[in-house]
């Protein structure tokens, strides 16, 4: 099992770059393969990832499984480790679930503007990137992989986007960009600090508050502005809604439902444990932040009539959640935090799935436009965006509702030395966000699916079909999800507790 | 005296190669003038392996003016890849434009001649005479397209500021010279070292010779001709200028300063901030307007050539381990910056024919019509923006190490170059989304030359196989440092 158990992580972050290389090489004008061995790339990396799901041991408490450590820049001092523990396990299932769905999701519906094999050839480039991100144990590893998703996302975006597409891939590009050129100097300033130097995320993580305190805020704000944008948080969030908005179905549902996930986890996995004194110091900042984009975000939610940049800026509250969680830096807030990506990733990526299935049919996502009555003609599409959005608004008893009720209890008593009447505060204001946001997602749910039908769909009733079987192949594993994890939150929590546990160990108490 | 023949074979070879470029021009008919190409790039072939026998080696000749030790062979095989390539690159290009080629292709490898050189010469006066042998045909052959007046601005410029300089800088060796009492550099060395001659005139005298390898590699403020002598003057020359030429004045810059000069490096170092902020900065906003392809790589290399000067500004007296970095992050630096130039330049040369005015529009679309270069340019141009996992990344990381290692001034240069590669991505990826995202105007598949296509993605081979193997280059560098002499 040893061997298996070194090379499982390596082979699964590696698999899609295969098959994004054999895509690559497919001859021009044999699309049908090209999707064919996009489901079959990503379905393998998902088997695997399965069997790391069972091969996982539970019990372990919070270390590293799956650990792969081997030399790959000698010269440069930089080594390839990988390994998967509590925290980074349900974010990397939810990678492989979410890809391999996506590429479902292409087999019927290939977006236009270029060609369908470069597409799913970006796509399994982008899926190496994200599992690599969240299976890195060496930050240059990481930082790499961090950056490997940028080249394949901005032409998604801007090839096979709608409308306005280059701004808001040029936008996407730059902005991660500029935030992630300074995270890397504040990687390679932890790294010398450590003696000797090393960029090893395991041996910097003991290390780590032996780095003073001046020079840790100063590491930390580089890192801030790196995972913050990706984040992304309020008020580094605008690339956001062009993106989203301009993106290709598929690819905003990797966008919400993967990667903005890499910034949060960037949080927990690096930047609190190796500057245990500066995640202190900065955490009722990010926590002011956070509560900002909640009621910010909602806010915007309401102002907005496009369907889809609506569901965008509603990203950008959850998202703020899942920062308050990670900010009260309590245990109970970081697992709040995890459970809440997952879940995110789950409903968001379900929602911009609709969304697109209710573009393709409307021919508009104007909520002026659409009208109401989605109900009368395509009952079954409408029942799963009601559901979406009402686990979206955290109704309880559905996914959404663990991740932000959790990270507003650990508001209410965040870690020792962070201002409790601060993050009390904080809560209000999110408790206030969670009305908004259940008055925007039920607004919306009533301007799409309430109502009468108008007349010129009834002309045009015949693009109108009901949910198509290509689409529930895609969707029912993420519906099932989305109840199952409301049920039984469990099934997460389990797995991040011990994990996350050893962190907040790490994180400590500082004066 | 003994004379190491061994040693200078390279060198020897390239002589004997020019001499029968010369004579077999002479013989042939106009048609067939092409053949001098050929030979050119057997002899260079020829020459490389020459070069390769030497790995490893330690010799000295010409009572210790010419050296060959494992930096001279880097630079040295370095230079003769680089001039494969440039030959490559211009066959079509040249014929297609009816030069004069027997001509050009004796003055391009008297210029690379001068390449192979300047990374043996460990004494002034063979560092001044294979400057110039680079720079001397580099001034004809800039202004070889001789019907077109740009190409005569090209031509006329680049001389005008390169004698210039160069007065300048034999100005500034004849009072190291006088100061020192010797021309060889480990000499000046040590007389620096000790308390010799006049200060005052000592530290004139570095910036005087540092004047002239400034414009060399176009440095800001001696990068005005650059930009212009680029897009004046035939695209293989440019490729030429952007590269091996630059390279050259690297090599001579890391011998001076790391050899000659290292005991003042207090004085020099804050210099070299100075020059690598202004030029990184100015060639990235300037680059930002551009809207002709080769000019636009033209800043760009300006910008580049100040990331390579970072290195410098780092280097402290008497800590080894910060100059050892320093010198390798530069070595590195040029050399990953010669495999991504030199891959732009042959697509822009690889599209000549569909784009000869070079304008960025005309190449919009060209996914459709040229995917394979399309997708080349933009791993080349990402790869100059420093993104991973291409080499670009890797170099400029080998910098910021260097930098943040360092301490004191070094983290806030670092944060100056890291802000200056996100602006350089601005007009980087403004050409990629030419290319890949706008539409094509139309829709006729191009015609490339086979070999130049071929160059163009070796190229993109080297760039993504670095990316993601970093020590294919980063531990060549290590070995062939110059420090410790």
């Amino acid at each position: 099992m040893s061997g298996w158990e070194q090379t499982a992580v390596t082979l699964l972050t590696f698999l899609p770059a295969a098959g994004a290389i054999v895509v690559a090489l497919i001859p021009r004008g044999r699309d049908r393969a090209a999707q064919v061995l996009g489901v079959l790339f990503t379905g393998g990396a998902l088997v695997v990832g399965i069997a790391v799901l069972f091969g996982f041991d539970y019990g372990a408490g919070g270390g590293y499984q799956f650990e792969l450590q081997t030399t790959w820049i000698t010269s440069l001092g930089v080594g390839y480790h990988v390994g998967i523990d509590g925290i980074s396990l349900p974010l990397v299932e939810l990678t492989l679930l979410t890809t391999f769905l996506c590429a479902v999701y292409c087999m019927n519906r290939m977006p236009p503007g270029g060609s369908p094999k470069a597409l799913i050839s970006l796509m399994l480039l982008l899926e190496t990137g994200m599992l690599g991100t969240f299976v890195a144990l060496d930050l240059m590893l990481f930082f790499v992989f961090w950056e490997m998703v940028l080249v394949p996302m901005y032409f998604m975006i801007g090839v096979w986007g709608s409308g306005n597409r280059q701004y808001a891939a040029t936008k996407f590009f730059l902005f991660t960009f500029f935030g992630s050129v300074f995270m890397l100097l504040a990687f390679i300033g932890t790294a010398f600090q450590a003696d000797p130097h090393t960029f090893d995320i395991v041996l910097l993580q003991r290390s780590g508050s032996a780095i003073s305190h001046t020079l840790q805020l100063v590491l930390f704000g580089g890192m801030f502005l790196g995972f913050a944008v990706k984040v992304p948080m309020w008020p580094l969030h605008t690339w956001l809604p062009d993106a989203h908005t301009e993106a290709p179905t598929v690819g905003s549902v990797l966008l919400a439902g993967v990667l903005l996930k890499m910034g949060a986890y960037g949080f927990i996995r690096i930047a609190l444990p190796l500057l245990p004194y500066a995640a202190v110091k900065f955490a009722p900042y990010i926590a002011v932040l956070a509560g900002i984009a909640i009621v910010y975000a909602s806010l915007a939610c309401l102002a907005q009539r496009d369907l889809k940049r609506l569901i965008a800026y509603s990203s950008v509250g959850h998202m703020g959640f899942v920062m308050l969680g990670i900010a009260t830096l309590t245990p109970l807030g970081i697992d709040a935090a995890i459970f809440g990506m997952v879940a995110h990733g789950v409903i968001t990526g379900m929602l911009f799935f609709e969304v697109g299935s209710i573009y393709d049919r409307y021919h508009t996502r104007q909520l002026a436009d659409l009208g109401g009555g989605m109900m009368q003609i395509m009952p079954r599409m409408g029942a799963v965006f009601w559901l979406t959005c009402i686990a979206s608004l955290g109704l309880p008893g559905l996914a959404g509702f663990w991740g932000e009720v959790l990270s507003l209890f650990a508001a209410y008593n965040p870690a020792a030395g962070l201002s409790v009447p601060l993050y009390r505060t904080i809560m209000v204001f999110g408790g206030i966000g969670t009305i908004l946001t259940a008055g925007y997602l039920l607004w919306t749910v009533q301007r799409v699916n309430m109502g009468v039908l108008p007349d010129r769909w009834g002309q045009a009733g015949a693009t109108l079909v009901d949910t198509s079987r290509g689409e529930w192949v895609a969707w029912a594993p993420l519906v099932v999800l989305m109840v199952l994890l409301g049920l039984v939150p469990s099934l997460i929590f389990s797995i991040t507790n011990d994990a996350v546990t050893a962190i907040s160990h790490v994180i400590g108490v500082v004066p | 005296m003994n004379i190491d023949f061994h040693a200078i074979l390279p060198e020897l070879i390239m002589t004997g190669t020019i001499l029968v470029v010369l004579l077999f021009d002479a013989f042939l008919s106009e048609r067939r003038k092409q053949v001098t190409m050929v030979v050119g790039l057997l002899g260079s072939v020829a020459a490389l392996i020459a070069t390769l026998t030497l790995i490893g080696e330690h010799r000295s000749t010409f009572g210790g003016m010419f050296v060959v030790d494992p930096f001279s062979v880097l630079f040295d095989v370095f230079f003769l890849v680089s001039a494969i390539v440039v030959l490559g690159l211009s066959l079509r290009y040249m014929q297609d434009g009816r030069y004069y080629q027997g001509e050009y292709y004796v003055l391009l490898l008297s210029a690379f001649l001068g390449c192979l050189v300047m990374p043996s010469s460990r004494d002034l006066i063979m560092l001044f005479i294979s400057l110039e042998l680079v720079s001397a045909p580099g001034f004809l052959i800039a202004a070889f397209r001789k019907t077109d007046p740009k190409s005569n601005e090209a031509g006329l410029k680049y001389f005008l500021i390169g004698v210039l300089s160069s007065a300048v800088m034999l100005y500034g060796m004849s009072l190291i010279f006088g100061v020192t009492g010797t021309t060889r550099l480990d000499g000046i060395a040590t007389a620096l070292a000790g308390k010799a001659g006049d200060l005052n005139i000592t530290l004139a005298a570095i910036v005087l010779v540092v004047a002239g390898f400034a414009f060399k590699v176009s440095s800001v403020p001696f990068h005005f001709w650059a930009p212009d002598t680029y897009e004046g003057a035939p695209m293989p020359v440019a490729a030429f200028l952007s590269v091996p030429s630059k390279a050259a004045g690297f090599a001579g810059l890391l011998q001076l300063m790391f050899i000659a000069f290292l005991p003042k490096a207090d004085f020099w170092a804050p210099i070299f901030a100075v020059l690598s902020i202004l030029t990184m900065t100015l060639g990235n906003l300037v680059a930002l307007r551009q809207r002709q392809m080769v000019r636009l790589l033209a800043y760009s290399s300006v910008a580049q050539a100040g990331y390579m000067l970072l290195p410098f500004a780092l280097v402290t007296v008497g800590d080894a381990g910060v100059n050892h970095a320093a010198f390798s992050s530069a070595v590195l630096y040029i050399l990953v910056y010669g495999v991504m130039s030199l891959g732009a330049f042959a697509v822009v040369i690889g599209l000549a024919r569909e784009a000869p005015g070079a304008l960025i529009e005309d190449y919009s679309g060209m996914i459709h019509r040229a995917p394979v270069l399309a997708v080349a340019m933009t791993a080349f141009l990402v790869s100059l923006g420093g993104v991973p996992p291409t080499a670009g990344f890797w170099a400029k990381f080998g910098i910021f190490s260097a930098a943040i290692d360092r301490g004191g001034l070094g983290p806030w240069l670092a944060a100056i170059m890291v802000i200056n590669s996100v602006i350089s991505l601005g007009y980087y990826l403004m050409v990629a989304r030419t290319m890949v995202l706008s539409p094509a105007a139309d829709e006729r598949r191009a015609r490339v030359p086979g070999l130049v296509g071929a160059l163009a993605l070796l190229g993109v081979l080297v760039v993504i196989a670095v990316g993601i193997y970093p020590d294919l280059f980063a531990r060549f560098p290590q070995g062939a440092t110059l420090l410790g002499h």
